[in-house]
């Protein structure tokens, strides 16, 4: 479609940040020649609409009148010439990619009085300099845009606006399956991107057999979304033959039956919903949800990681009937950012790139949400290149009288929020299999980019909703679409649904297509008959689109039409239970590893900073300060604490309720070096990091629950599952002695990478998160040491357990002896510091992980911008471990604590029968000192550490470095 | 003396409402909330108020640029009405991205008395979002409520705050006619234009701007996040080192200042 081409530009008195950013990139993408690159922002509208109306548009809306200028194209200019000296790059977004700036320009056009005409953006970049044109291209596809999801022009414009295919198939489609051998029946699940295997479409083949009839491609589908991995963890559910044990439902047998053993009375619903509900206060309760988003990441990681945010909140959003999202939570793995282009397989990201693409998702899909992001990791791994993982997480509030939902025969289904587009088709399945080289090219249809302002309006939209209870039940549009929406709110009765009124963003969708479309920022609601008329008038008040799809009957059958004709007629029993269970073979074989024989460190001072500068350890600063933590004001505990901001903190503190001094602790717990050794002890590990930062933040280990995420390699590999059972063993007989029920969980497993005829399999992760009550918030605590004179105190008993930790990553070594949690004092050691910290006895906190008790002791004093003194002769600890083994050794359940020297006696009663010494004191000067007896080892400025500290993920700072104007 | 009410505006994407309705609440106002589609469909609600907040957030996305969309609207459908309610003697407060749609709207920092661009609030230098903590001092200016003098501290959290008038004689002027009412400061005290106490590169290191009746403010950094004595960074140092906390935080001043004029004026 002919198109008007409106360039804003910023004046060249005025800075151009967008266009200064865009130098960088391209510099640090290895361009040469470049002197400076200015951007535009690009505008295209109708040609339908006069010049006049365009221009005066322009001026009054597009262009910043103080500091913006304007040009327009034509519709029939073809050619832009760009100007000597200089190349164009243009980037536009492919065609059916949501462009949210769209419409927006559309509703300020309806605002001026003009006709609405179609539009649509793109952004321009004038690189001046002596640049060879195809290396430029070559680069910009990469360094300026995606071109997974943007076309990337040189020294051209957009030629107009995109035409939706008018194509619209809306046959039934009956698929054959009668004639089918299993080979066939795997290979039209193949081609079909079903991910269903040999028997499980034996078994569906069976079940129309039996109806006398061949499956619609809409019943294939929809079978195939709800039977996926995603949808239905298989593996997890299922049984497993290990060590010579039966395990039934691995899952329910684990992870489930510890919460019901703990059969905790402030759990109010636990694996039924959306999200874990864990009681607040006498009104109110949390929730909370973890999932994955790492496909979706790892071919486009601004969309994907946006949408997984997206998704994660309407999950809690849909939780009972409707909670408020309260706060963020995300955790990435990656490969190491220094990466050099030689290690990187072909068809993946570098890592960096990955890096930046999810962390500015996350921002721009969390921050314009409102919701504030406040605690998070990063994790770096090599066997996390073409694979990386996106953990995001989101807590709510709701009150606990509306925990629970039921929709009734009767009901009408509303659904309200985005338009049904093609994006994400095959979500479900995709995130089933394994990537490889080619992913990027086949798989873009299951990459979707958010648009956070519809998601706000959905919940704005279902908080007025809840307020005027005019619903009975609640769920989100994730994986599978309205299919796996309304097949689980009607399993148990029923429904009817009519697709030919759903609101589209485009024509041309086929009825299957409307289905299991994976449409962002849509939510579906069963709302009574009587309260629907008011329910439309409220989504409308909230400028929130709604529908009513169908009702709920009481047939027990999904009967799916589109304009009156049937395209799916579903038993929901044979939907939800017809799926076979399946034995699958675990063996466990543990890795043939060995100590290294490092010699004695002669330079400690200088393993401190490698140690400091890992980037595991490193500061994240730039990375936290891109997120919105303090809006909806709970935020009590920073991301990052101290008289400066800039310590890390171990645990968010929220009141959500303002006013209120009641307040929710968040932190979580993972590292993945430790699952090379041995994956139970990546899995303890991970629980007891998770109970000790709510704990050294001021968190009461009893009033405290956890989840359970799993990323996992390819469990049909009978060594992987093993792996996961022995992962999963451990982490319960240690929640079990924790008392700490998990109250959610998700897994994503298939997670490698086929690069030619090597599989990268990722290591076998668990994040545990984990979340607290807290009576009052003015009782909890942050890392930073506050006063000169105080003593540290370091609890715990350290041992020779540098297998896996950071000191010897430094050594480019991994070792043997992976840090184990000792199950008999672990819980002891947790019930003592919570105990002397409400005694008072205690002005800050730190937990001991990643780096040992050098990394805590620097972390602190980094946060109060004072010094440390450590005795490691004192360090409770078998006799002759050399100091670096006790400075770096990263044995679990330790804090270091900073206690006045007036409060030492109520400590120790506090802490009577748990190890611990008195190690140093916090000092004016601020240095670090080491000594073991004697002389000290070393002793080095905080300034000196602080800025190893600072340095590796400090990005902007890297880029100018890299490519200073 | 009866609470001032005081118009809490909503629209898609606003997110900082119920901060800020919180806030009025607890210096003694009356907030209300009142959608645009509400206040477009009866644009004389907004007479029966004496305080017009526009929160923070995303409006309408920040599409375009920040502020652009929703201040096109309110151009487009409601006219001179704010204005009006200005002259009339009503305060209006906007944060972050509710100072961003009065700088498109020309309510701010409107020296002549009219709806026109003077200034704009463009992308941070570092050409991404960021959220930090500043250090703002207040000006001697046109401002009714907001006292001279005093050093507080902010969070402020925005991708495009850099606060930057036609020309470089026209910020100056904006100094010197007291329409500049906070600027950022460096840790000795001294207005700046260095990153990160000035986390956005704006000349001259202004944060927030007054209209010439001084009955609007328009600031980037939140008082909507800072106005608990819990809500500031380093309370627990402060807790130490006093041995209580105070009874606000840094930014309750705006509201409570807002109210007692409202209210010394009714």
């Amino acid at each position: 479609m002919q198109a008007w081409r409106i360039d804003v530009l910023v004046r060249p008195e005025h800075h151009d940040p967008m266009g200064r950013s865009a130098l960088r990139a391209l510099r640090t993408a290895g361009v040469e020649g470049i002197t400076d690159v200015r951007s535009r922002r690009g505008y295209l509208l109708a040609a339908e609409l006069p010049e006049a109306q365009v221009r005066s548009f322009a001026r009054a809306v597009l262009c910043d009148p103080v500091i913006d200028q304007f040009v327009v194209h034509a519709p029939e200019c073809t050619a832009q010439e760009p100007l000597p000296g200089t190349h164009m790059v243009a980037v536009v977004p492919r065609a059916g990619v949501t462009d949210p700036v769209a419409h927006s320009v559309q509703k300020a056009l309806a605002d001026m009085g003009l006709p609405a005409v179609a539009a649509g953006t793109y952004k321009g970049f004038d690189v001046q300099g002596t640049t060879d044109g195809p290396r430029l291209l070559q680069a910009a596809r990469r360094a300026l845009a995606n071109d997974v999801v943007q076309d990337v022009l040189l020294d051209a414009l957009p030629a107009g606006l995109p035409v939706a295919a008018a194509r619209t198939d809306l046959a039934v489609h009956p698929i054959p399956l009668a004639h089918l051998d299993t080979a066939g029946l795997e290979k039209l699940s193949k081609d079909g991107g079903l991910a269903l295997d040999g028997v499980e479409m034996t078994v569906i083949q069976k079940h129309f057999q039996a109806l006398g009839r061949a499956p619609t491609r809409m019943e294939l589908e929809t079978l195939a979304q709800t039977w996926s991995e995603h949808c239905k963890h298989k593996t997890l559910t299922g049984n497993v033959r290990f060590e010579g044990r039966l395990i039934e439902n691995l899952l329910k047998s684990t992870i489930a039956r510890v919460t019901h053993t703990l059969n905790r009375d402030f759990c109010v619903s636990v694996f039924v919903d959306n999200a874990g509900i864990v009681k607040f206060d006498d009104e109110h309760s949390v929730c909370i949800k973890v999932e994955t988003h790492n496909r979706p990441s790892a071919i486009e990681p601004f969309g994907g990681a946006g949408t997984g945010v997206g998704g994660v909140i309407r999950d809690v959003l849909g939780t009972g009937l409707g909670a408020r999202p309260i706060a963020n939570t995300d955790v990435f793995c990656f490969a190491p950012p220094d990466l050099t282009p030689a290690q990187l397989p072909q068809g993946c990201m570098h890592p960096l790139s990955l890096l930046k693409g999810v962390v500015s998702g996350v921002r721009d899909y969390g921050n314009p949400m409102g919701i504030p992001t406040v605690n998070g990791s990063v994790h770096f791994d090599e066997n996390f290149v073409g694979n990386p993982l996106v953990y995001v997480g989101n807590v709510g509030i709701l009150p606990t009288a509306r925990a629970h939902k039921q929709a009734r025969t009767g009901d009408v289904i509303l659904a309200l929020g985005g338009r049904t587009g093609r994006d994400g088709i095959h979500g479900a399945t995709f995130s089933s299999l394994e990537l490889h080289t080619d992913s990027e090219k086949v798989s873009s249809g299951a990459v979707q980019i958010g648009d956070p302002i519809t998601e706000r309006k959905a919940m704005d939209a279902v908080m007025r909703l809840c307020d005027e209870d005019l619903f009975t039940a609640i769920t989100d549009c994730g994986a599978g679409g309205f299919s796996s929406a309304v097949g689980e709110m009607s399993e148990g009765l029923g429904a009817v649904v009519e697709l030919g009124d759903a609101p589209l963003k485009y024509a041309g969708l086929s009825p299957w297509e409307v289905w299991i479309s994976e449409a962002q920022e849509r939510m579906v609601l069963a709302v009574p008959e009587a309260k629907l008329a008011r329910a439309l008038q409220v989504c409308r008040e909230e400028a929130c689109e709604a529908f009513v799809l169908g009702r709920f009957t009481a047939d027990n059958r999904l009967v799916v039409k589109f304009q009156g004709a049937v395209h799916a007629d579903l038993d929901l029993h044979f939907l939800h239970k017809g799926l076979p269970s399946r034995v699958r073979d675990a063996v466990y074989v543990a890795p043939q590893l060995s100590e290294p024989a490092l010699p004695a460190e002669t330079d400690l001072a200088g393993a401190l900073r490698a140690v400091m500068s890992d980037y595991g350890v490193c500061s994240k600063e730039w990375i936290v300060r891109q997120y919105d933590h303090e809006v909806q004001a709970a935020s009590a505990g920073k991301p990052l604490c101290g008289v400066k901001e800039d310590g890390p903190a171990d645990a968010a503190v929220l009141a959500p309720k303002l006013g209120s001094r009641r307040g929710v602790l968040l932190a979580n717990g993972l590292n993945p070096r430790y699952s090379r050794i041995d994956p139970a002890a990546m899995a303890e590990c991970a629980l007891d990091e998770a109970m000790r930062n709510i704990v050294a933040a001021g968190g009461d280990p009893d009033y405290t629950v956890v989840l359970d995420n799993y990323c996992w390699g390819n469990t049909r590999d009978p060594q992987a599952l093993g792996e996961l059972v022995r992962a999963t063993e451990a982490l319960c007989d240690l929640a079990l002695q924790y008392r700490t029920p998990f109250v959610s969980g998700k897994d994503s497993l298939h997670n490698e990478f086929r690069a030619g005829d090597r599989t990268i399999r990722i290591p076998g992760c668990i994040l545990v998160t984990a979340m607290s009550i807290v009576p009052d918030i003015a009782r909890t605590l942050t890392t930073d040491c506050k006063r000169p004179g105080s003593l540290l105190v370091l609890v715990g008993a350290t041992k020779d357990e540098l297998g896996g930790s950071v000191y010897y990553k430094t050594k480019g070594q991994l070792g043997r002896n992976a840090p184990r949690v000792d199950k008999q004092s672990a819980h002891a050691t947790l019930r003592a510091v919570h105990r002397a910290i409400g005694a008072r006895a205690v002005l800050s906190a730190h937990d001991l992980s990643e780096g040992g008790l050098g990394a805590a002791a620097v972390e602190m004093a980094i946060g109060g911008k004072l010094g440390v003194t450590l005795d490691l002769q004192k360090v409770v600890a078998p006799a002759g471990l050399r100091p670096e083994r006790l400075l770096f050794s990263e044995s679990q359940s330790r804090f270091l604590l900073e206690v006045p020297p007036d409060r030492l006696a109520d400590l120790a009663a506090n802490l009577a029968g748990v190890p611990y010494a008195v190690v140093g004191e916090v000092t004016k000067a601020p240095n670090v000192v080491i000594r073991n007896g004697g002389a000290p080892l070393c002793a080095v400025p905080v300034a000196d550490l602080e800025a190893a500290w600072k340095r590796p993920l400090d990005l902007d700072q890297t880029l100018v470095a890299g490519g200073a104007k | 003396m009866s609470s001032p009410k005081v118009l809490i505006l909503r629209a898609p994407g606003i997110n900082c409402e119920r901060e800020t309705h919180f806030a009025f609440q607890r210096a003694g106002g009356a907030p209300d909330y009142l959608h645009i589609q509400q206040l477009l469909a009866k644009p004389d609600a907004l007479d029966g108020y004496r305080v017009l907040a526009v929160p923070g957030g995303f409006s309408y996305g920040d599409d375009i640029s920040s502020g652009r969309v929703l201040a096109q609207e309110m151009k487009s459908r409601l006219g001179d009405r704010v204005l009006r309610f200005v002259e009339r003697g009503g305060l209006v407060l906007g944060i972050c991205n509710g100072f961003q749609v009065l700088v498109r709207l020309g309510l701010l920092p409107c020296t002549q008395n009219r709806l026109e661009e003077e200034v704009t609030l463009t992308h941070n230098l570092s050409n991404h979002y960021e959220c930090r903590w500043v250090t703002l001092r207040t000006q001697k200016s046109r401002c009714v409520f907001l006292p001279a003098g005093l050093t507080l501290r902010w969070p402020a959290a925005h991708g495009e705050g850099r606060l930057v008038a036609r020309d470089a004689a026209m910020q100056k002027r904006l100094l010197e006619d007291g329409y500049a009412v906070a600027l950022y400061v460096d840790e000795h005290g001294k207005p700046t234009e260095q990153y990160p106490a000035n986390p956005n590169g704006a000349p001259l290191g202004m944060a927030g701007l007054t209209n010439h009746s001084g009955r609007v403010l328009g600031v980037m950094p939140h008082p909507d996040r800072s106005f608990l004595p819990t809500h500031m960074p380093d309370w627990r140092r402060t807790m130490l080192d006093r041995g209580s906390l105070p009874e606000d935080g840094d930014g309750m001043v705006v509201f409570r200042e807002m109210v007692r004029v409202a209210k010394a004026e009714s």
